[in-house]
């Protein structure tokens, strides 16, 4: 079947590339031409990802929708593609906030809109296909070598995109976390070398160095390597520090695909790389790493109380769950993998959401400091809406999927170490203090003078800031994206049947399913 | 015949005046001046190891014929550079120009 | 029998859904989607009634909700029996009169939908609760029952009270539900399941050790405490009076809080195999009734006089369940639930027509508002526990079992409550009903008949409950029925004397003034000022925040930016500065780089020669 198969794959990339090309080959002038070119191709990729969640077998064991074709074999490497659950749903998380991300900044484009002020719509839309292509390339790479390349091209952009386009101290944010993550990088590329050499095998190909086994002396040397270097880009205590300045400094769709998107390769890597080619190295070092975890759990959430800068408040927030997602990696059982995974997906959702509701309150009172807002969800209340289903979500309300990823992740936690978990769940009840203190901040108690509805304020009158709330240009991918956390809240096996197998399978690589 | 211990210590004279001469000169011009002395110098040797080792072959005198015709080139470019130095900073001075100071 | 389980479950969902997205414009529309609904709930649950009084015992009905290839069973399920067949009768009912009565209270509020929306999304929840049928469920409909009444006291968002009472209702739940969520984290790693029939047969069969038992006990009480508003947890529910008294009646009263009953009743399998957790149970809860009881005795907002009330009952409620009076618990919790929602709804009856909270610019109603009064009444006897409402069938059974579980001290404290809650109601009573007219030039009138007519409805049950004193007896018991008290007088005649002597200090004291009593008033001001301010505990707990948690977050947050970051930045400026220094080296002169060049050659050639 793989030969006649159509390569949906290989589809995915070359639309965001081909996307790329398309963008930077028009004229400068014709903003709407490349906005239209940005929202169709992501919507191409949207509509792939959702083919492949269709026809993806739930049954059946190990990757689907293989693509091997030989690139450089004198040094074994083969371009190899394929995914399994875990990849499939990152792969429809990096979809759906594409989408939403590609419609947010075509309307921040528009003139007055924070990027409008910029312009370059077309170097912007091309850098952020390249990001994605690269992010998709992660997900799907069945070879190192690959990986590695993908990696690095989802990281790259990111420079340009935060200190062109970015807001605020973006130079110094930009350079923090583009040096952070090349530091992270050669972390992971000495790992990939290590192994490669290491493994006797001459290649690169993930699926054979994943039948052997590697020696334990390098498992220990290495297995620390690729956990401190992928945990950078997912924001581990105390390599953390880039995220929360970046996110601030990005605009909303770059934030967007960062925190939503790009933390999770790191996450994935280690989920894909360390875990079933270093299973001796993973149980050795987990107990440690899992309470360096927990500290980027509570110690976010803290860090996350005490921001004065709405931005700030959600990157730090982001810092906290990607604790939980590594916390439940560090668990090294089914329960715990499978609700990181899960989680990884909520919390892209989640914070894809809070970024783009960010851009669209920064729009519109053109601050971001919580003290000066206030009330607002008198003018906007499907801003308020939305804003209140990401805050539940995040502070793990049940009935959306961020309930359901803490409690699997406590769940299997708690089955490895009790007392950490304990200390973990206090950073939720943390949460619920944040979360509820941004909401009364900018939406609820007395509305301050300085905001007016539409058409209240007289003309050149500088000291009132009308609000409107969100138009159809907001309001359609912020709905995708609330519909996303709540019907993955209400039934998640949607998501669970698909990411088990792969689960099991690393399991199975660590020692069975416990 | 000319003893060639003599005929080297002459080139590595040549030499070290050309060197000692381009490293402390101050004017641009006169440093081009020693780095022809080094050229010499180096074309006095290959001309004294080719008569002293094996004369028949001639190939020492080759390199030299082929060492002025890039040299010649070399200065042409050089002082073609000069000028416009000179155009643009109304001065040779070697120490004047800086440009690459970190 | 499950079709009607699901039916009462999935009405007020429907009916959420429909007003959030298809009648946001017509209020009546909403508010008629919203009864109808309940009004599905309330038939359904009466026919579950119906069927679980005919085939008494327990009827289970699970489907798996998330499927894992190791031991652990998460599962999505109605367990229906006389408990919470019971349960639900009470919140579909008292629902659906609070749903009505609301169409008179909030008339004419600009967010009318979302006040009907929320009130079923709450109904939704509750329900849910009440049928879980495993302890994972009912944690997720607990969390989503203090969404909801969340989201209600928020009501008036734009009043920063409402707002801060909103999040401190939130936040001091939750902080009890960790405990909760805890709970349910070591009896799934330990028994890998969270089913409440699976659990009682696991944990009989000796599947986990005593001190865990009292452990896994005494963290969910913490999280029944929180919900229950017990002490030291009780500090949102006077706050939450905040939201619209409707909602005060239905959540904050009659249904919500009593969901931690409810749990500590449904888990009591559990808890009656520790007797730390039982005895930590009956002392939290007398404390709580004494020390909230003792608060309502010096409160001016007629509101929180009944919050402080309710906190009271709640405790008893506890206590009796600690005692191992797991029937009159209950008992009491339902006929609470008939009185103290007709208390609340007859407070927003004066609230309506006066527009204020203070008892003293009350005074003198009785003439005005008739219905009000006389249903205020027949609660106020209710909540003092006289004979014959039903109040006194619950309040003296639990007396009773008190003094019979042999804890004197407990009982001292509870019938010292029991004159509390006389006095408080009967100076509610006095000052508001009986007292010279205070209105001044507001006109109260009697409310619409939307909304007397469910204090009516109310007040029959208030009154008639305590006939079915028998008949629940036979019903709901924990091990076997409990057996027939012997109609040992001795506790009902302390208690009714107790109770009366307080109501006549109160006459004295509100209605009569006599001079004496208030020539003592001046010496009893320090103990007065302490109860007014609520024994500073709201005090203390700010502290805690403010001061506490905020020290430890900015804190975190210094060291983030400067020890962490500072790190980062650190190794940057080295760098930089490492740089300064070296980039002398580049003079820009290409005589320098020249000599550099030759001295290296030299150099290498004076080593080369040395080691030859």
């Amino acid at each position: 079947m793989m030969a006649t198969q159509f390569p949906y794959i290989t589809a995915i990339l070359a639309t965001t590339l081909i996307g790329a090309l398309v963008t930077i080959l028009l004229p400068e002038k014709k903003h709407l031409a490349i906005k239209l070119t940005a929202v169709i191709s992501s919507f191409i990729t949207l509509v792939l990802s959702f083919i492949l969640f269709l026809f993806f077998d739930r049954t059946a064991n190990g990757f689907q929708f293989i693509e091997k074709t030989p690139w450089l074999p004198q040094i074994g490497i083969t371009y190899h593609v394929g995914i399994d659950g875990i990849g499939l749903s990152m792969i429809l998380l990096t979809g759906v906030i594409f989408f939403a991300g590609a419609l947010i900044s075509s309307h921040e484009f528009k003139p007055g809109g924070l990027l409008g002020a910029v312009g370059r719509p077309k170097e912007f839309f091309a850098l952020l296909f390249i990001l994605v292509a690269g992010v998709f390339g992660v997900f799907v790479s069945l070879d190192l070598f690959f990986l590695f390349l993908f990696y690095e091209m989802a990281v790259l952009p990111m420079y340009l995109l935060i200190a062109i386009w970015g807001t605020g101290k973006k130079e110094y944010s930009a350079m923090k976390l583009t040096l952070y993550l090349l530091l992270g990088s050669t972390f992971i590329l000495v790992g990939i070398l290590a192994i490669f050499f290491a493994s006797g095998l001459k290649t690169f190909d993930w699926v054979s160095l994943n039948s052997i086994a590697l020696p334990k002396n390098l498992q220990l040397f290495i297995f620390p390597l690729f956990f401190v270097g992928f945990g950078i880009l997912a924001g581990l205590w105390p390599f953390h520090t880039w995220s929360p300045d970046g996110h601030a400094s990005a605009p909303s769709a770059v934030s967007m695909l960062h925190a939503g998107v790009l933390m999770k390769l790191g996450a994935f890597g280690i989920i894909r790389v360390a875990l079933p080619l270093l299973p001796y190295g993973a149980q050795v070092y987990c107990p440690f790493f899992a309470s360096l975890t927990v500290v980027n759990i509570v110690y976010g959430a803290l860090v996350a109380l005490a921001q004065k800068d709405l931005k700030y408040v959600i990157a730090y927030s982001s810092v906290s769950h990607m604790g939980i997602v590594m916390f439940g990696i560090c668990s090294l059982n089914s329960l715990g993998i499978s609700g990181s995974v899960f989680q990884m997906f909520s919390h892209g959702v989640m914070t894809g959401l809070f970024f783009a509701l960010v851009g669209c309150i920064y729009g519109r009172t053109h601050t971001r400091t919580l003290s000066e807002m206030g009330g607002l969800a008198k003018l906007a209340p499907f801003l308020a809406v939305a804003f209140s289903i990401g805050g539940l979500a995040s502070l793990g309300l049940p009935g959306t999927s961020g309930f359901v990823a803490e409690l699997l992740v406590l769940l299997g936690a708690f089955r490895a170490y009790p007392v950490l978990t304990v200390i973990a769940a206090t950073g939720i009840v943390i949460t619920a203090i944040y979360v509820l203190r941004v909401l009364q901040n900018i939406f609820f108690a007395g509305l301050k003078d300085r905001f007016v509805a539409p058409g209240a304020g007289h003309k050149g009158d500088h000291h009132h800031i009308e609000i409107s709330d969100a138009v159809m240009a907001e309001r359609w991918p912020l709905s995708i994206l609330l519909a996303l956390l709540v019907v993955l809240g209400v039934y998640p096996s949607l998501l669970i049947n698909l990411i088990n197998p792969g689960v099991t399978a690393i399991l199975q690589k660590l020692g069975g399913p416990f | 015949m000319i003893p060639v211990k003599e005929a080297l210590i002459l080139a590595s004279l040549l030499f070290a005046i050309g060197i000692y001469g381009a490293l402390t000169r101050k004017n641009m011009v006169g440093i081009f001046m020693s780095i022809e002395l080094i050229f010499n110098s180096a074309c006095l040797s290959f001309v004294i190891f080719t008569r002293y080792l094996d004369p028949a072959k001639l190939s020492g005198e080759i390199f030299v014929l082929f060492i002025i015709s890039i040299a010649a080139a070399e200065i042409a470019i050089g002082l073609a550079l000069l000028l416009s130095i000179y155009r643009t900073y109304k001065d040779v001075s070697g120490d004047a120009i800086s440009l690459m100071k970190g | 029998m499950f079709k009607f389980a699901g039916l009462a479950l999935l009405c007020p969902l429907l009916s959420f859904l429909v007003i959030s997205f298809f009648t946001r414009k017509s209020d009546r529309l909403s508010a008629f989607v919203s009864i109808a609904a309940i009004l599905g709930s309330l038939a359904s649950s009466v026919m579950l009634f119906a069927l679980v009084l005919s085939q008494p015992g327990n009827h289970e009905l699970t489907t798996v909700w998330m499927k894992f290839p190791v031991n652990i069973n998460i599962e999505f399920g109605f367990l229906l029996n006389p408990l919470s067949a019971v349960m639900l009768l009470v919140v579909t009912s008292v629902s659906f009169l609070v749903q009505v009565y609301s169409m008179g209270y909030m008339k004419g509020d600009p967010a009318f939908r979302k006040y009907y929306a929320f009130l079923s999304l709450f109904s939704f929840s509750m329900i849910g609760l009440v049928l879980a049928n495993n302890f994972l469920e009912m944690y997720i409909f607990w969390e989503m029952v203090g969404l909801s009444s969340y989201l209600l006291i928020g009501h008036w968002y734009h009043k920063p009270e409402a707002a801060v009472a909103a999040k401190k209702a939130f936040v001091v739940t939750r902080f009890g539900d960790f405990g909760f969520l805890v709970a349910i984290l070591i009896l799934s790693a330990k028994t890998g399941t969270f089913n409440f029939l699976q659990l009682e047969g696991m944990l009989g069969g000796g599947i986990l050790t005593s001190g865990m038992i009292t452990l896994v006990a005494l963290l969910m009480f913490a999280g029944a405490a929180g919900k229950s508003a017990q002490f030291p947890l009780h500090v949102w529910l006077p706050d939450a009076m905040e939201g619209p008294t409707p909602v005060s009646a239905l959540i904050h009263a009659a249904t919500m809080v009593a969901a931690g009953i409810y749990l500590v009743a449904r888990a009591y399998f559990l808890f009656s195999m520790s007797e730390t957790a039982m005895l930590v149970i009956a002392v939290i809860g007398c404390f709580t009734a004494f020390f909230a009881g003792s608060i309502a005795l010096a409160q001016d907002d007629i509101k929180k006089i009944l919050a402080y009330s309710t906190v009271s009952q709640l405790g008893y409620m506890m206590l009796a369940l600690g005692v191992g009076g797991y029937t009159a618990g209950f008992f009491h919790l339902i006929t609470h639930a008939s009185f103290k929602a007709l208390l609340f709804l007859t407070a927003g009856s004066l609230i309506h027509s006066l527009g204020t909270n203070n008892i003293w610019e009350m005074g003198g109603l009785f003439r005005k508002m008739r219905i009000t009064a006389v249903t205020f009444l027949i609660g106020g006897l209710a909540l003092a526990g006289v004979f014959p409402t039903s109040g006194y069938f619950s309040k003296d059974a639990i007396l009773i079992q008190v003094f019979t579980s042999g804890h004197y001290i407990l009982f001292a404290m509870s019938l010292a409550t029991v004159g509390f809650t006389a006095f408080y109601m009967s100076r509610a009573f006095f000052v508001v009903f009986l007292s010279t007219e205070k209105f001044g030039k507001k006109h109260p009138h009697e409310s619409p008949a939307v909304m007397w007519v469910p204090l009516v409805i109310l007040s029959i049950f208030a009154l008639g409950l305590g006939a079915w004193t028998n008949g629940f007896n036979a019903l709901i018991f924990f091990g076997g029925p409990a057996h027939e008290t012997e109609h040992d007088l001795f506790v009902p005649i302390v208690s009714s004397c107790v109770a009366f002597l307080s109501a006549l200090l109160a006459w004295a004291i509100y209605q009569k003034r006599f001079a004496f009593l208030t020539a003592l008033a001046p010496r009893f001001s320090a103990i007065t000022t302490v109860l007014r301010n609520k024994y500073y505990i709201d005090e203390f707990y700010a502290f805690c925040v403010n001061r506490v948690l905020y020290v430890i977050s900015n804190a975190s947050a210094w060291v983030d930016r400067n020890v962490v970051d500072g790190a980062v930045n650190g190794t940057a400026y080295l760098v930089g500065a490492s740089a300064n220094v070296l980039r002398k080296i580049q003079t820009g002169r290409v005589q320098n780089y020249a000599l550099g060049i030759f001295g290296g050659v030299v150099t290498l050639w004076l080593l080369f020669s040395m080691v030859k």
